[in-house]
């Protein structure tokens, strides 16, 4: 085995954090839930301007406006929720009668009419977005995940059920929190924190929320996708910790402008955020490697207006936070990997739709989840500006040399601020580059990650003919790989990981390092483990074989983008 | 809006080769220069002298040798310099730059940041080790907003005022109309382009095809085998471009095609030069030590050839010239080899 030059950070799951304390009194985000009302006015107000400014005549207004009516009848005849509002017909329909009223009406008043529709649209827009958070509905559904989860977890692990209500083992044992946990406690109480984490599992929101409790944080606000709010418990944790809802049906401008606006106010008033750059989950199980901007776009935006306003202390800067979850067994990933295969294959059917909308399936992984020793880990990055430099602990950034660098400058053209849309868009462009890369260092490879893609390299090597589409239609039975064969390969790979991580290219589970055999045997019982078919198994020989080729290619997938299958060839 | 107005920084140039000095003296037409000229004496003698080469220097030029006092006193800089100068002046920057400079460049080569790749021939080569000058500028320094000039930009030819035109290429528009509004005149039109990295690939690989064109007409031969040669070495370009992962478009405008008939036709042109001396026989060493300025192409050309061995790729005259250069066949057998390739499909690459 190659050497280690430095070693992976050891969890200790006995440590705990007390909540850091704000500077003023009390946390925005609980200012921001205590005044909602007024902040909604403000939303409301200010995504009016924006949007006027956009549509700044009259006629193109109101051709907006009816696109956007167009739009949304399309939505709810073609793609209706369970969530949508039960009103939805009949607000859209006075809408429409509004718009036709505009015929024939004078200038003066059609722009009076326009501008009250374009206001109505928006409110309707702020209220479905903004979340019911209620900051004592939040401390006690921290408490019951807490309490409630640990002690589902103790009474399977013990099996006896007079410890269920005993304290022996905490959810910190199966859920360990690695990286930069000093840093962003620090940062939060300088600065607004945004936490940008991978997007693997719908379980990703909880485990960050729970993440962000741990570590004794307030509270983040959040744009959870409306579609989660379809399944009453995920319904339940989402409106108490702090989200806000996302509906990504609704692709129109005045839309999109609101929940802009919505995410760059509440930055600008100090509440700390969480976004998942890569939008949706990932589907083949890779990191992500492509992020949406527009979230990302607003936390720049919000930077720069907070420079202009002159803002000091907490207000004045913003911090972006890399975080990795990292999981040897996704719920989902079965149809995610069936979906990407049939977007990429580009076949002609296309499924949509969630698989896991009722609540019982959940319990029942959760349950699992808990009994089972099936551990997560959450990497948590370096603290980043906006720019894609690394800040120290002050909150400072800094360039390669160390040197601390002026990021207002970064706005300033001819010696002032400048709001520029163009630059801004690179600007984001530069640093979600950056947090891709961050992505990649920090992810910390387990086992299970490394088993999957030795292994389905190696049938890939076997089957140079074929392209992946075929590869994955082969018959499972007729796959079996050579033990020998498969820790040679293994082996091979263990040491490149070990070398990229001895550069810092990416990080790795204690465990990794263990007797090859052992760290073999390990991989292969964590992979996708409840999996009805499981990726990878060993038979009676002690081979290696696998029940179902796509779960594999999906947990293989997660070591993609290290240039690995180099190694092997 | 007002403080605007009264906003007036001069514009830096660093460099004060032929082509630098060019730039400083269009750009003397709309605002203060600084131009910095990295040896004392020399920056001293054009004070004084108020000439460069010959070439009169217009009154709103100063001169400087202080690197910090130019990138202090201006938001703009355009650097000049010879690509095996540039990383050692990019260090020196590095203390200075701040992120709200604008860099517009000049330079056409490439670097190799690898230790040792010149003399050891196993080193292997990736896209990741060859450096553009803006990826130097972008890792090395705090500036953000950066671009490119590329185009027929015959150093000689501005001097004398003739009509030209250039492009100014960067990721961000504020870039592109910065350059534009500075450098525009009514002898010199300025277009803009977002396709950073094509624009600085045209300018780079030119060169190699400019100095098989100057080869040829040592040799002796006419129009017809210099447009086979254009036409030809536009291709190799497309395809040596696009594996350094730039599009076609960028080589089909006033920078690519445009910049390599100017460069293919011109004894003005450093390149073409040193292919000529090499069509009439001289040695490559010879030619180098009489020269005053680099010759970018030559070390462009030893560039390409190492990348090329790790993307297994075929690029005929890049080849036959390296092979040339190094001595190991005449140009004439150069010649013969290219006229025999089995490349004989005319247009394969859109």
């Amino acid at each position: 085995m190659k050497k280690l030059t430095r070693i992976p950070q050891v969890i200790d799951t006995s440590k705990t954090y007390n909540p850091i304390l704000s500077e003023d009194e009390v946390w925005p985000v609980v200012t921001l839930a205590k005044n909602r009302k007024e902040f909604m006015e403000r939303v409301i107000e200010e995504s009016f301007q924006r949007l006027k400014s956009l549509r700044p005549n009259i006629n193109t207004l109101i051709e907006e406006l009816e696109l956007t009516r167009y739009r949304e009848k399309l939505r709810y005849k073609t793609t209706p929720w369970k969530v949508d509002p039960e009103d939805e017909v009949i607000f859209w329909n006075g809408v429409k009668n509004s718009l036709l009223e505009l015929n024939g009406a004078e200038k003066n008043e059609k722009q009076k009419v326009a501008d009250q529709i374009l206001r109505d649209i928006i409110s309707r827009y702020i209220y479905e977005i903004t979340g019911n958070f209620k900051p004592s509905h939040y401390r006690m559904t921290r408490r019951i995940i807490q309490f409630g989860f640990a002690r589902l977890l103790n009474a399977a692990r013990i099996k006896k059920f007079g410890s269920f209500w005993r304290g022996d083992l905490t959810l910190q044992d199966k859920i360990q929190i690695i990286g930069e946990t000093e840093q962003i406690r620090k940062l939060a109480k300088i600065g607004t924190v945004v936490i940008v984490p991978t997007h693997f599992s719908n379980l990703d929101s909880i485990l960050i929320g729970w993440v962000i409790h741990t570590l004794g944080l307030p509270p983040f606000i959040y744009g959870a996708g409306l579609n989660l709010f379809n399944m009453e418990i995920f319904a339940y944790f989402m409106n108490s910790l702090g989200a806000y809802k996302v509906d990504r049906r609704k692709k129109n401008l005045i839309y999109l402008e609101s929940l802009r606006t919505y995410s760059s106010m509440a930055i600008r008033d100090g509440c700390h955020s969480l976004f998942f750059p890569g939008g949706t989950r990932s589907r083949s199980g890779k990191i992500e490697t492509k992020l949406k901007l527009g979230l990302l776009g607003t936390a720049l935006e919000a930077q720069r207006i907070n420079y202009e306003k002159g803002e000091v202390g907490r207000h004045n800067k913003i911090f972006v936070v890399p975080v990795v979850t990292n999981y040897n067994f996704v719920l989902e990933a079965p149809a995610l990997i069936r979906n990407y295969l049939e977007q990429q294959g580009q076949e002609r059917y296309y499924v949509d739709g969630e698989r896991y909308e009722k609540s019982g399936r959940i319990l029942k992984f959760l349950v699992e989840f808990f009994t089972k020793g099936n551990n997560i880990s959450v990497s948590i990055g370096k603290g980043l500006d906006l720019f894609g430099n690394y800040v120290d602990d002050e909150g400072m950034s800094i360039d390669a040399k160390g040197n601390r660098i002026n990021t207002r400058d970064y706005f300033l053209f001819k010696g002032e601020i400048t709001a520029n849309y163009q630059r801004e868009g690179e600007y984001t462009r530069m640093l979600s580059d950056v947090i891709v890369k961050e992505y990649h260092r920090i992810n910390r490879v387990q086992s299970s990650h490394l088993v999957a893609f030795t292994a389905f390299q190696l049938i890939r090597l076997k089957h140079k003919n074929l392209d992946l589409y075929s590869l994955l239609r082969l018959p499972v039975d007729e796959i079996e790989i050579e033990y020998n064969e498969f820790r040679k390969a293994f082996s091979k790979l263990r040491n490149r990981v070990i070398t990229l991580f001895n550069e810092d290219k990416v990080d790795m589970a204690t465990h990794m390092t263990n007797d090859i055999d052992r760290v073999i045997s390990l991989g292969i019982s964590n992979v996708g483990m409840y999996h009805s078919r499981r990726p990878l198994l060993f038979n009676k020989q002690g081979n290696i074989i696998t029940e179902d080729i796509n779960n594999l290619y999906y947990y293989h997938n997660r070591m993609d983008g290290y240039e690995l299958e180099k190694y092997l060839q | 809006m007002n403080s605007k107005n009264t906003y007036n920084k001069p514009v830096g140039v660093i460099g004060a080769g032929s082509f630098g000095t060019a730039i400083a003296n269009i750009l003397a037409k709309n605002t203060d220069v600084i131009l910095y000229a990295r040896n004392p004496e020399i920056a001293k003698q054009i004070s004084l002298s108020r000439l460069l080469n010959g070439v009169e220097m217009n009154p709103r030029i100063s001169l400087t040798n202080d690197l910090k006092y130019v990138v202090e006193n201006c938001d703009v800089l355009f650097p000049i310099v010879p690509s095996e100068n540039f990383p050692a002046l990019i260090d020196e920057l590095s203390h200075f730059l701040k992120p709200y400079h604008i860099l517009i460049h000049g330079t056409k080569g490439l670097m190799v940041l690898k230790e040792g790749w010149e003399n050891d021939e196993d080193l292997k080569i990736s896209k990741e080790d060859v450096y553009t000058m803006s990826r130097l500028i972008r890792e090395r320094t705090l500036a953000v907003r950066i671009g490119c000039l590329a185009g027929p930009n015959l150093a000689k030819e501005l001097a004398d005022n003739q009509p030209a035109a250039t492009v100014v290429a960067s990721h961000f528009d504020e870039v592109i109309s910065e350059g534009q509004r500075l450098l525009r005149n009514d002898r010199f039109q300025v277009y803009g382009s977002k396709d950073l990295l094509g624009i600085e690939l045209t300018g780079v690989l030119k060169n190699i095809i400019a100095i098989a064109a100057g080869a040829l007409s040592g040799m002796g031969y006419g129009d017809n085998a210099r447009s086979l040669l254009i036409s030809r070495g536009m291709i190799e370009m497309i395809y040596l471009g696009q594996m350094l992962g730039a599009n076609t478009q960028a080589f089909l405008g006033l920078a690519g095609i445009g910049d390599l008939v100017a460069t293919c036709s011109s004894k003005l042109s450093r390149n073409f030069t040193v292919g000529e001396r090499l069509g009439k026989g001289e040695k490559l060493s010879d030619i180098v030590t009489s020269m005053e300025e680099t010759a970018e192409g030559i070390n462009t050309i030893k560039i390409i050839i190492r990348l090329m061995k790790d993307y297994q790729m075929r690029a005929p005259i890049t080849e036959s010239l390296d092979r040339v250069i190094k001595g190991e066949i005449t140009i004439e057998e150069a010649l013969r080899f290219l006229m025999k390739a089995p490349f004989n499909i005319d247009i394969d690459f859109m």
